[in-house]
This record gives C-alpha cells, structure tokens and sequence, in this order.
C-alpha cells in the first residue's frame, strides 16, 4: 500500500537515504523507476512524460529507467551519468533515493551518491551475477561506511526464476559484503522489468518467502552517520565563522557532530589547543539548554581566545588528533593516476589546506579484496596513502567520525574534485585462513 | 538580486519590497528590458515569454558585480534535470552547467574554489520536496505573497494552461477570458506561470491540497519546461536558475 505522491509517512519514521549500486545495465534505474511507478509516487504527468521518451526511442511499453535518467545524454545512451535524486514517501516511511550510474567512467558520481546514504542496494543482474563493477561498487559503498545492504538479484525473469540463480548471486554478494564489514546483508528475488518482489510479492518465487525490495526498505536500520565515536564526551565543532557582536564578544557558528554540547563544557580549540568553557549555545531563536549532533549553532567561549573558521572547538573529554601527517583511505576519481610527491588541495571539515602526497602505501585489490602495496592509484582504484598538509588538520579516525574523519581531495590547477579521502587505513574484516 | 523579467505578478514585486525594507538590504535588480533595450539579447516581441532570455541577463548582473556564488530556491524534485544537480554546483566562464562533468560532492563537504570567471550556484533547498516547503512555512509562520493562495481573477486557457490575464497576457483570437479560483504554485514571468484551480486558502488547506496532487508542480503550470522533453537542462547549460 502506498501514499500519493507527496503524502507524508506516520510522524516518527526515521528517513531512510539509500543509494543504488552496481554495475552499467544491471537494471538500477529500472528498479527505481519500478518503486516510484508501483508505490504511485509519479505524478501524471510525468508518467506521460516518460512513455512519451519511450516512444520516442522506439522502446516497447514503457521504459522506467527514464524516471530518473533525465538528461538528454542519459537516453541518447541508455545510461546513467549522474546521480538522480528522488523523494519517496509510504505510509510507513520517508526516503531519499539516489540511483547511482554504473559505469566505471562515472564512478565518481556513485561515490557521492553513496557518500550520504544509510544503505546501499546492490543490483546484480542474476543471470550473469557479480561483475568487477559490481564488486568495485560494494568496496566503495564499504569504505564509505554504508554498513547495510540490501542485494536485488535482478533479470530473475530471464532464469525462468531459477532458485539456483538466486543461490550464486546470494551468496557472493554475501561473501563479498561479510569480508568488507558490512553488518546486514540480505537478497531479494526481483524483476525491476515486470515488477515482481518490488512493491508486491511475487506469484513466481514460491521458494523466497522474504520481504519486497519495499518490505526491506521500510524495515532498515538508519542513522549510519551515528558512528562508533559518537556519545559524551566526544563532541565536535568546526569552526565556520566567527561572529563579532557589536560592542564586544564573539560567538563561533558551526554544525556539532560526534555528541552533544552545553553551557559549561570544557572544550579545547584545535589545533592550538587552548582550553576553555563553554558559556552558551545559542540559535537564532535563542539560547539552548544543549546542542546535538547536527545541530548548527553559535557558542561562545569563557576566554578571549584567538578562533578562526577552520578551527575546530572540541570537548576536552576526548578530542581530536592534530595531524600534520597521516594515513588515508582514497578513492582515486581521475587521470592522471595518484603518485607520490602530487600536490594536491585538501578540504576537510571548514579548512582547506594545500597538501603533498607522500607515498602511495597500498592497494585495494577488488578480485582478492587484499590490501597490497602499491605506487600508483589509478582513476577508480581504492587504496592508502600517506599525505602531509600545509595547515595541521585535526581529525578522527573515519569510523569514529564521518565529519572530522572525511575530506575531499582537489586539483589545484582546476579545482576539480579529483579524490575522496577518508582518515585511516579501512577496516576489512580477516580473510578466513587457509 | 532578482532578474526582472518585466513581466512580474504585482503581489510578488509587492511582497519583494516590503521584504526588502524589512531586512533593511539592497536589492540588485537585473533588468531583461535593460538588456533588450541595450541590443544585448533580441526582443521577442511583446506578450512573448522572456523565461529564457533571463539567463543571459543573469549572467550579466553576475559579471557586473563579481558575485561568486548565488543562492537559489530550485529543488531537485522540481525536475528531471534539476534531479541531477548538485547542492553547490558549479558554472564555467559562460555561466556553462555541464552535467557530464560535475564535481563530486561527497558528504557535506562542499567545495566552492572557483577561478576568475567562473562561478557557483547554490541550491540549500535540494533535498526539500514541494510538502517539505508548505510545512516549513506553518511551522515557521511565514508570510507569502498572496497569490499562492486561492483567488479570483481572469484567466484564459492556453496550451492548457490556465494564464492570469494581465497587459502581457491578453485573449487571442477564440480565447476568451474567464473569472476562476485559482492560486499558483511555483511563480515566475507571468508569460508563462499557469494557475491552478484551487480552493486552498489558507497554509493547511494548500498542505492538505498538495498532499494529494496527481500533477506536478511545474508539470500544469510552467509552459517554459514543455518546449521540449530537455527544456530544463537545455536552459541551465546556458546558465538558467
């Protein structure tokens, strides 16, 4: 059962941002465009608007795909360049939806689909199963910290709904998931084409007798920007400007993640180091008893102390590291392939800062998923490289904190946005021995 | 700023004063007469939609003040194009998108360095759905110009599209102009903003309303999306809102 387009789940529901990934023609945008159509959520018109392209392309019925591939390019090729951004509500649940492209030369628009997402769902085309796109994806997706996957083995119509095929793609993808850390994977038998397991449970796989691809969606933790690092104590707030009061004082704005602050907290400015209290967390309706995590605020400080944007205003319990120096997790988006000695720009939290690469240390080999040396990371690779900025940074692991632990790596002669960085070496689970 | 088509609802140019003189600012005005009147973008003739013209005197108001990065109120559920677009998206030296090429936009991180030239949109509201907007506005008790909420006025039928008669919008030959309830959803030059027939007027009745659209928001309303199945992306690679 669903709501009209536009209509809002029961108040309570936690959203849900998920991102679709996989390999080119495994059938995402197809998916996605079966979930909107099967769910109501498009509107009239732009129903219309679709079977129109279609007939236009000589397409036979109506291809859902063009719900969300929008750009001329997109139905020129059949392909997705971008990632589209689509809004879902059921009486259960709000989502956000961001149908990801496939193809290896787009891998960068994937990586920001999935950057924000709480869940991943990975379309596998079940008659040919897991592709090195495919699996480049799901390191992605892992690395970025998607912890939950929902797999759509998909095309079950082409296996005549062989359960067997349904087994192989299961079960890779489990495998593959499991040696990454992912904590939830299950599989749904579907065909985005004729919509079976999509929205409603299909009468062709009496063995499967688990939830719809909505079913599963509706039923999925959120929240996975709450971290292993959040909680008391652990409270962060980058600086994003300084606010000068007329007639004396300063107040700090910026958006608090990794915990909670209050009046009365000790904190300490990073990366100088001074220490001081907090003595009141205001927004522009007034002053809070306590600000949480992604809450924008101003504070002001007890001290007359020297704080800058880019500085980072943390609670003294446990605060960041301030590196000049460290270890990251990158995925390399474009030519020319990352060596040592680059230059590069770094921007993380509110500061941007120039930066060298200083080795390349390894690579992520997505066949063995085994982490070995390396010199180079090419255009699409993961891989650990060592990098020393301009400016100290001060930073989380990214598994304590997505927002002091992430940063985006840029040109500086173009200003493209040419790598994704995340503070740490990743965390893979141990291969099973033997 | 507000780029003047020249063909403004009179409530909205009313709400945009008194808006200004209460935030006590400066509003830039980019003028498209100015433009036409300069030679700087040919004149379509009177009563023809200057939606598209705009963009070339946005991209002018944009060089003449240096502005680095401007600030819309587009949505991503607005549109199939706009579904594509960034939260911080960036504009080459024409004032150029170029959906192929984006910059990725991980997290929250937002880069926004740009080189002489060139610069940045920004779209705050990109997340936000149509609902979302109408909420906001009960819950934070914002004031709106009056014509997103039901009235009557004259109106004839075009393309399929209900148009406010107005000096620009005059009845053709077998059109007719008629009294109807009406209210807008989204409102830009009054060439080619349709009205819809609407009985909402008050926050919670627009809210129960939208709810439960079959239409989309722009989809009855905007003859500027029907020129063809690109419109939208094809104005934003020239530099379009």
């Amino acid at each position: 059962m669903s709501l009209p387009p536009g209509a809002q789940p029961a108040p309570g529901s936690a959203l849900l941002r998920l991102a679709t990934i996989g390999s080119v023609d495994d059938g995402k945008s197809t998916l996605i465009g079966r979930l909107l159509h099967d769910t109501k959520q498009l509107f009239e018109d732009q129903l219309e608007a679709v079977a129109s392209a279609s007939r236009r392309r000589g397409v036979d019925g109506v291809d859902l795909a063009f719900v969300t591939d929008g750009l001329r390019a997109e139905r020129e090729q059949g392909i997705t360049i971008d990632v589209a951004y689509r809004y879902v509500s059921t009486p259960r649940r709000k989502f956000v939806i961001a149908d990801c492209p496939g193809h290896v030369q787009y891998t960068r628009n994937m990586a920001t689909g999935a950057s924000t997402a709480d869940l991943a769902v990975l379309v596998v085309d079940a008659t040919v199963g897991l592709r090195e796109q495919t699996r480049r994806h799901t390191c992605i997706a892992a690395v970025l910290g998607v912890r939950h996957l929902l797999v759509v083995a998909n095309k079950m119509d082409l296996t005549g709904w062989d359960r067997a095929a349904y087994g192989v793609v299961d079960a890779e993808a489990r495998a593959l998931a499991t040696r990454l850390g992912v904590d939830s994977v299950s599989t749904v038998p579907v065909s985005a084409l004729l919509g079976d397991n999509v929205v409603e449970p299909s009468a062709n796989t009496p063995w499967y007798d688990g939830p719809t691809v909505l079913g599963a969606l509706e039923d999925a933790p959120a929240g996975a920007w709450a971290t292993a690092g959040d909680g008391e104590g652990n409270a962060r707030l980058p600086v994003q400007w300084v606010i000068r009061h007329p007639g004396g004082g300063r107040s700090y704005a910026g958006m608090v993640n990794g915990g909670t602050l209050r009046p009365g907290d000790e904190v300490v400015v990073l990366p100088g180091g001074q220490r001081s209290r907090i003595t009141s967390v205001e927004t522009f309706d007034g002053p809070l008893e306590e600000a949480s995590s992604s809450l924008s605020v101003t504070v002001r400080l007890d001290h007359d102390i020297d704080v800058s944007r880019g500085d980072l205003i943390a609670s003294a319990d446990h605060p960041p590291q301030v590196e000049r120096e460290f270890d990251a997790t990158v995925c390399w988006f474009t030519d020319p392939a990352l060596t040592a000695g680059r230059r590069l720009r770094v921007k993380h939290t509110t500061r941007v800062t120039p930066a060298q690469v200083r080795s390349v240390e390894a690579r992520l080999d997505i066949s063995s998923l085994e982490l070995g040396p390396a010199e180079v990371l090419e255009p699409n690779d993961i891989g650990v490289a060592r990098f020393v900025v301009g400016t100290p940074l001060v930073v989380d692991h990214y598994h304590r904190n997505r927002v002091t632990g992430s940063f985006v790596l840029i040109d500086e002669l173009t200003n493209a946005t040419v790598g994704a960085g995340m503070v740490g070496a990743p965390v893979l689970a141990v291969a099973p021995s033997g | 700023m507000h780029v003047d088509t020249g063909h403004n609802f009179d409530e909205v140019l009313e709400y945009r004063d008194k808006r200004m003189a209460a935030l006590g600012e400066d509003l830039v005005v980019a003028s498209v007469q100015a433009s036409i009147d300069g030679g700087r973008v040919p004149d379509p003739g009177p009563g023809a939609s200057r939606n598209r013209l705009q963009s070339a005197t946005l991209l002018e108001a944009i060089a003449t003040h240096g502005f680095d990065a401007c600030i819309g109120g587009a949505r991503r559920d607005e549109d199939k194009a706009r579904a594509k677009e960034r939260i911080l998206s960036f504009r080459d030296t024409f004032g150029q998108w170029d959906p192929r090429n984006q910059r990725p936009e991980l997290w929250h991180l937002y880069h926004g360095r740009v080189r002489p030239g060139e610069h940045l949109r920004a779209f705050p509201l990109s997340d936000w759905t149509e609902l979302d907007v109408w909420q906001y506005v009960r819950r934070e008790h914002i004031a709106l110009p009056s014509i997103y909420f039901a009235h009557r006025r004259p109106v004839v039928e075009r393309d399929g599209m209900l148009l406010a008669v107005s000096p620009w919008v005059v009845p053709g030959p077998g059109e007719a102009a008629t009294e109807a309830t009406v209210r807008f959803r989204t409102v830009g030059d009054a060439t080619c903003t349709g009205a819809v027939r609407s009985g909402a007027r008050t926050v919670d009745e627009v809210i129960a309303e939208v709810a439960v659209a079959r239409v989309s928001e722009r989809g009855a309303t905007r003859a500027d999306d029907r020129f063809s199945e690109s419109a939208m992306e094809d104005r934003k690679r020239e530099g379009y809102f």
